[in-house]
């Protein structure tokens, strides 16, 4: 019996989260004080798990997934916290070190495909330089691969299209590009960044499915930051909900999206405009998020908060669990007897 | 109340004279706007939707005059806008107001709000009357008329757009063009937004113009709805029929393409090909390299805008020659 | 007491601003911008502060000609810097001096500024044929150095008035000459923001409302170019006085009786091998002192402008 047990551990609980994020907190300090940009974020990725990062622009969605990469704009820092990369702390290695993990270990895909792909060389020089920096490959076996990546990620005639410039293609398949580049030195993990804002929809959807099948076929773990819920519904394993610098709502998709708990996320869920109802009018958040120098005391979503109670305003409310897997920061789930 | 009539809008973004001769181009035209026609009734919210580069915004412009049209007609009450001249153009254009999609464009920084509302009013009103009209319109789209005193850097997007809101609604419009006014805004506040518009439509009896990339916002906000590709319209229908049953293959294609939360890990069938470059569209019906019903005829004519008898309009030769539905 | 409220309003606002606190990050712009404002405040100043009237031929005694500075042998209290040919006190002349060169710099940059600021405004925002004759006058005019400019000038200007008077109307040629010879700068870069906001959704907004186009030009775009203009504005104020002190010391420019820095170095200039150094030394120190904090102060606006650098 104990012997059966262990062994069932073995094969599910013990499998070690790829990325363990621990409570971290990036501030910027300027003359007028400090300000804490993003804080007490802690969250694992499995490898292969797709986590979407939501939340209003101003969130912190990008600070996190930067301070991740190591490519926090100074003067922002990370002052607290840990980020475990197979048990690697990133947040302690120095820039040289953190430059040969990104690309090799971590991919990174930005909004705007055009300034992410110099301008200067050719979609094969970008994609040859990069697998040789992180690969022992020679250069015609780097050659061989830029071709595979390129007709992985769906550009048609890649031999022929290996040689032209990024302005050369259109905004869809810039952004093919950007990902075979994230994606040439097989990396563990892919951080994207708001990848399909700046597309078309009908192109959206092709970029989106790219990226799912990419992951599925190449076992690569994504956090995938946007602010659209619909393409986090479509493509993330899990949901990490972000307001005013912290994490509010932790858990599956399905569930997040059909039985969201925290009441900023619940609100968000409805003020979306779904094509099948026919509601005149839709649900709003009252106010709007505070700015990083003017977050009030205790929840800081207190104030658009219909649900209120006294805690709320004296102290930041923890993580707790309230569903299976499914975590939430608010003081309804604190107090005993709680909704 | 707004009267299309086959409006054209090319812009020429060939070079210079001398670049021509030299690289021996000829004239290179952008067709933004080929041959639209459609009315759009008092108290109606009339809806643009398509991709971005589809000549909707152009549209918008070309009706309030901002633009001038190639060719083609606009008619606002009857009356040509571009046949006015002085002061009946002025009061013409007092009547139509713009809501634009940046708002952080739309405000001049370096104003005071009161000032950028109270814009629309010089010389209509003496100073107090003109600074409590302003008060009242920054109450009615939910700022306080103390707000009037602070500068547009001081607000947020979505508080914004409600200073643009006000600025619009100051000269007493009766016609409003919005171009994606939420594009830029989160969600939540795009819901407040999208609110506000609504309230004050009801209150004021508005017609609006909505122009809009995202199917779900056009749906909830639309009475009618045009579905615009490369500068011209594939179908003209009723907001719920072109949802429940859209006709033309790319109104199909974009509605296959709105993520919906309904549809949690669902694979969808995806659409291939993006939009083409606008300088060289390509022959025929434009979308006919995306569409998968396309034949011969698609290649080489261009698909006219047909009625149906159920209240739809469609430019598409597969749907009139009853290959599709 | 509302007044003095506001002002303290706005000078709370100015101090705790930006503007001031990028001022404070840089030594150099600190003391470039103490620097710039001592010798504004001296040059305004200088029949309170100076020693004699230089430009009096009645108070100036040739037997003090060529008296050394303070220090040296025979230097005396009554002429700290030492005197010229003609026992002019230098440290009073360059006061006067300076001050004259900074009149025609601002007269000439403000002359350049409205005539640039304007033209270019009006190019940007309304384009097509009326853009493309202004942007060709200025590249014609671009294609003439200053100095060429400023001879052509004081030429005609010799040229149409008798001797005597043209004596008078110097300062106004010098003025013309190198306003005309900076406008194409401000109109430039004028242009190049008059064409970006002109596209802006506020100044849709505006032709909207029904707002006529020179109250566009003037409420709305012009206020966004005042940064840029600015930075050019400053610069042109070193280039300015220099531009001055060249035509001064080639002999077009001020005349010897009233010298500007230029003058007085270029009198200098005929005595720097026979020993009275002086004579040319502090003037041309003061020339570089004032011109170089001003561009430093230029560079300083101009980063502070840029949004790239910050
Ligand atoms: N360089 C910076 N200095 C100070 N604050 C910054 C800086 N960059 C971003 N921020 C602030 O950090 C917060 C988080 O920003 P970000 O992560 O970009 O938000 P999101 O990606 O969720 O829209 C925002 O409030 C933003 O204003
Ligand atoms: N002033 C202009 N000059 C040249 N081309 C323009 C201009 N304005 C718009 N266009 C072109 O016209 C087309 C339609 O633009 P627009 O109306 O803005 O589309 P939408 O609003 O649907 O995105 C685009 O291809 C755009 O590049
Ligand atoms: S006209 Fe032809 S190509 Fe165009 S949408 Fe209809 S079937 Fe497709
Ligand atoms: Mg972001
Ligand atoms: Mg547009």
């Amino acid at each position: 019996m104990e012997g059966a047990e262990r062994s069932q551990e073995e094969s599910t609980g013990q499998v070690q989260p790829l990325l363990s994020v621990r409570d971290l907190m990036v501030q910027f300090p300027n003359r007028r004080g400090v300000l804490t940009a993003i804080q007490d974020i802690s969250f694992d990725l499995m490898p292969g798990e797709i986590l979407g990062v939501v939340g209003e622009s101003g969130a912190g969605k990008s600070m996190t997934g930067n301070a991740i990469i190591g490519l926090l704009e100074p003067p922002g820092r990370i002052v607290k916290g840990e980020i475990l990369l197979e048990g690697k702390n990133l947040a302690a290695l120095s820039q040289q070190a953190m430059r040969r993990i990104r690309g090799r270990d971590i991919g990174a895909i930005f909004q705007d495909p055009l300034t992410s792909l110099n301008p200067l060389y050719t979609v094969g020089d970008m994609l040859v330089e990069t697998i040789l920096t992180h690969l022992p490959l020679s250069r015609a076996e780097a050659q061989t691969r830029a071709l595979d990546m390129l007709s992985e990620v769906g550009i048609p005639a890649p031999h022929e299209r290996i040689g032209h410039y990024p302005h050369q293609f259109s905004g869809g398949m810039r952004q093919r590009v950007v990902i075979a580049l994230a994606l040439c030195a097989n990396p563990k993990l892919v951080i994207a960044d708001e990848p399909t804002t700046a597309l078309d929809v009908s192109v959206q959807a092709q970029i989106i499915n790219l990226l799912k099948r990419l992951s599925k076929e190449h076992g690569t773990a994504v956090i995938l930051i946007t602010h659209d819920m619909g393409v986090i519904a479509e493509t993330a394993d899990r949901v990490c909900v972000m307001y005013a610098g912290r994490i509010v709502e932790i858990g599956p998709v399905r569930q997040i999206i059909s039985a969201p708990r925290h009441p900023y996320t619940v609100g968000l869920m409805a003020a979306i405009p779904k094509i099948g109802s026919g509601a005149d009018k839709l649900i709003q958040i009252e106010g709007v998020m505070p700015r990083l120098d003017g977050i009030p005391a205790g929840c800081a979503f207190n104030p658009r908060c219909p649900q209120k109670i006294e805690a709320c305003t004296r102290t930041v409310p923890p993580m707790i669990a309230v569903a299976e897997n499914q975590l939430a920061a608010c003081h309804l789930f604190t107090k005993p007897g709680g909704a | 109340m707004i009267q299309v009539e086959n409006l054209k809008c090319h812009f020429d973004v060939s070079g210079s004279w001398l670049a021509r001769l030299i690289n021996r181009t000829g004239r290179i035209l952008v067709k933004a706007v080929d041959d639209v026609s459609f009315t759009i009734h008092k108290g109606e919210i009339f809806s643009l939707v398509g991709e971005s580069g589809s000549g909707k915004s152009t549209i918008g412009r070309l009706i309030l005059g901002l633009e001038n049209a190639t060719a083609g007609s606009v008619h606002f009450d009857g009356q040509r806008l571009d046949r006015l001249k002085g002061a009946g153009l002025l009061a013409q254009r007092r009547r139509m107001q713009m809501i634009f999609q940046d708002p952080y464009a739309s405000l001049n920084p370096r104003w005071r709000v009161k000032n950028l509302v109270a814009e629309p009013l010089r010389g209509t009103l003496p100073k107090a009357e003109r600074l409590e009209a302003v008060g009242g319109l920054l109450q009615q789209v939910g700022l306080s008329p103390a707000d009037g005193d602070k500068y547009p850097h001081e607000f947020s997007g979505g508080q914004r757009q409600r200073i643009c809101i006000a600025r619009a609604l100051a000269g007493k419009p009766e016609f409003l063009v919005c171009d994606e006014p939420t594009s830029a805004l989160d969600v939540s506040v795009q819901a407040q937004i999208l609110n506000l518009m609504r309230d004050l439509q009801d209150e004021y009896g508005l017609t609006y113009l909505f122009i809009s990339h995202d199917m779900a916002v056009v749906k909830h906000m639309s009475d009618r709805i045009a579905v615009m590709y490369l500068g011209r319209i594939a179908e003209i229908a009723p907001a719920d029929q072109l949802f429940e049953n859209p006709h033309h293959p790319y109104s199909k294609m974009l509605l296959a393409a709105v993520p919906s939360l309904e549809g949690v890990g669902k694979e969808r069938t995806v659409i291939q090909g993006e939009v083409p470059n606008p300088v060289h569209p390509p022959t025929g019906c434009a979308f006919h390299p995306r569409c998968p019903h396309a034949n011969e005829r698609c290649k080489a004519e261009v698909p006219r805008l047909i009625a149906r008898s159920d209240g739809s309009e469609v430019a598409c030769h597969g749907v009139e020659e009853g290959r599709l539905p | 007491m509302e007044v003095t409220e506001r002002i303290r309003d706005s000078l709370h606002r100015f101090f705790d601003g930006d503007f001031w606190y990028s001022f404070t990050q840089s030594k150099i712009t600190m003391i470039s911008g103490g620097v710039t404002a001592v010798m504004l405040l001296a040059a305004f100043f200088a029949p309170l502060i100076s020693l004699q009237n230089p430009f009096d031929p009645a108070a100036l005694n040739l037997m003090d000609a060529f008296t050394p500075p303070v220090w040296a042998e025979n230097g005396s209290w009554a002429f700290p810097l030492g005197t010229d040919n003609q026992g002019r006190d230098l440290y009073s002349a360059i006061l006067y001096g300076s001050r004259l060169s900074l009149f025609i710099g601002f007269a000439s940059v403000s002359l350049a500024m409205i005539l640039g600021v304007t033209l270019g405004l009006v190019a940007g925002y309304l384009g097509g044929i009326v853009d493309v004759v202004i942007m060709r006058v200025a590249d014609v005019q671009l294609s003439f150095p200053a100095i060429l400019i400023a001879l052509l000038i004081d030429g005609v200007a010799r040229a149409l008035l008798p001797n005597n008077r043209h004596e008078d109307v110097v300062v106004y040629v010098l003025v013309l000459a190198i306003g005309l010879s900076q406008w194409v700068n401000f109109a430039r870069t004028v242009r190049g923001i008059s064409m970006v906001e002109r596209n802006k959704e506020y100044v849709l907004a505006a032709r909207l409302i029904g707002i006529s186009r020179p109250l566009i030009m003037l409420r709305h775009i012009l206020p966004n170019t005042m940064g840029p203009v600015l930075v050019i504005a400053t610069i042109s104020m070193g280039v300015a006085i220099l531009l001055e002190a060249t035509l001064s010391f080639l002999g077009v420019g001020v005349p010897p009786t009233e010298p500007s820095l230029g003058t007085l170095i270029r009198i200098g200039q005929d005595f720097l091998f026979s020993g009275e150094w002086w004579i040319v030394i502090f003037p041309g120190a003061a020339l570089v002192i004032l011109v170089l904090s001003v561009n430093l102060l230029g560079d300083w606006l101009r980063d502070y402008f840029n949004p790239k650098l910050r």
